[in-house]
């Protein structure tokens, strides 16, 4: 059942990816990868990642999506007009580098973590089980890697200024 | 038992974000298969943290935030951008190129 579930949503998920970038109009790219995103969250879910899952729907199907299809819309750019895909000879070397870049990908996949470093299977399903999804990730995110998590907010907050500084017409 | 098909997808995804960026010439659409890389490599620590623990759920926190980050701002460069020059496609915007 998993394993069906799993190879639905990917299927969906490669497939909305490549209508994502094939597509002339951006915004019915910026829609599939969308539909992109929720897959993938599904898939987070069925890798007992659930808090990870929700944050991928509110941030990135939410809120980042949100941002770039107001972007499109600001800049008016909705309608299709000449597409902007590169030549035949572009097409192609866009399309080799990417079935190589892939197959290197799926070699680089054969190499398994040593055994010292894995743990038993069904560790994470475990202590989600136990101490509940949100609780499994905030620990080690408010412990062992609280300064990241502090630099991270400032990183934010740099962000801010910045973006307003470079979109404002006028300071 | 997941973990090799999630990987194989992870570099399915992380491969066609590759392909868009090199077939595209509008700078939003680039930037989306930007994200869409980002967001095969968030597959890929998800699916190894369930064989060697809880970090990689904790760095695709900080993924997450680093794209949000990103976007901010590169939208607000790509407005910038389409203020000055009244277009997105990548081979008008050549100031930089010499």
């Amino acid at each position: 059942m998993t394993t069906i579930a799993f190879w639905l949503f990917s299927g969906v998920a490669v497939l909305s990816a490549f209508l994502c970038i094939t597509r002339r109009s951006p915004v019915a790219s910026a829609l599939w990868l969308v539909c992109t995103f929720f897959n993938i969250a599904a898939l987070f879910v069925l890798l007992d990642a659930h808090f990870i899952a929700a944050a991928q729907v509110l941030v990135y199907a939410g809120a980042i999506m949100v941002l770039f299809l107001f972007v499109i819309m600001l800049l008016n750019l909705g309608r299709s007009g000449p597409g902007d895909m590169k030549g035949p000879w572009g097409r192609v070397v866009a399309v080799a580098a990417g079935v190589v870049l892939a197959l290197e990908l799926l070699v680089l996949r054969l190499a398994v973590p040593p055994a010292e470093f894995r743990l038993p299977p069904g560790t994470i399903a475990r202590e989600v089980e136990a101490r509940g999804a949100v609780q499994a990730v905030a620990q080690p995110l408010f412990q062992a890697y609280l300064i990241p998590f502090e630099i991270t907010s400032l990183m934010l907050l740099v962000a801010i200024v910045g973006a307003v500084v470079l979109a404002k017409r006028r300071i | 038992m997941l973990l090799g098909p999630a990987l194989a997808v992870s570099a399915v995804l992380f491969s066609l974000g590759v392909v868009g960026v090199l077939l595209r010439r509008n700078a939003i659409i680039i930037f989306m298969c930007i994200e869409l890389m980002l967001n095969a490599v968030n597959l890929a620590f998800v699916a190894l943290s369930q064989q060697l623990g809880m970090d990689g759920q904790v760095f695709v926190f900080f993924v997450m935030t680093v794209a949000a980050a990103e976007a901010a701002v590169g939208l607000a460069i790509v407005i910038a951008v389409y203020r000055h020059r009244e277009t997105l496609n990548l081979q008008n915007i050549n100031l930089l190129r010499g």
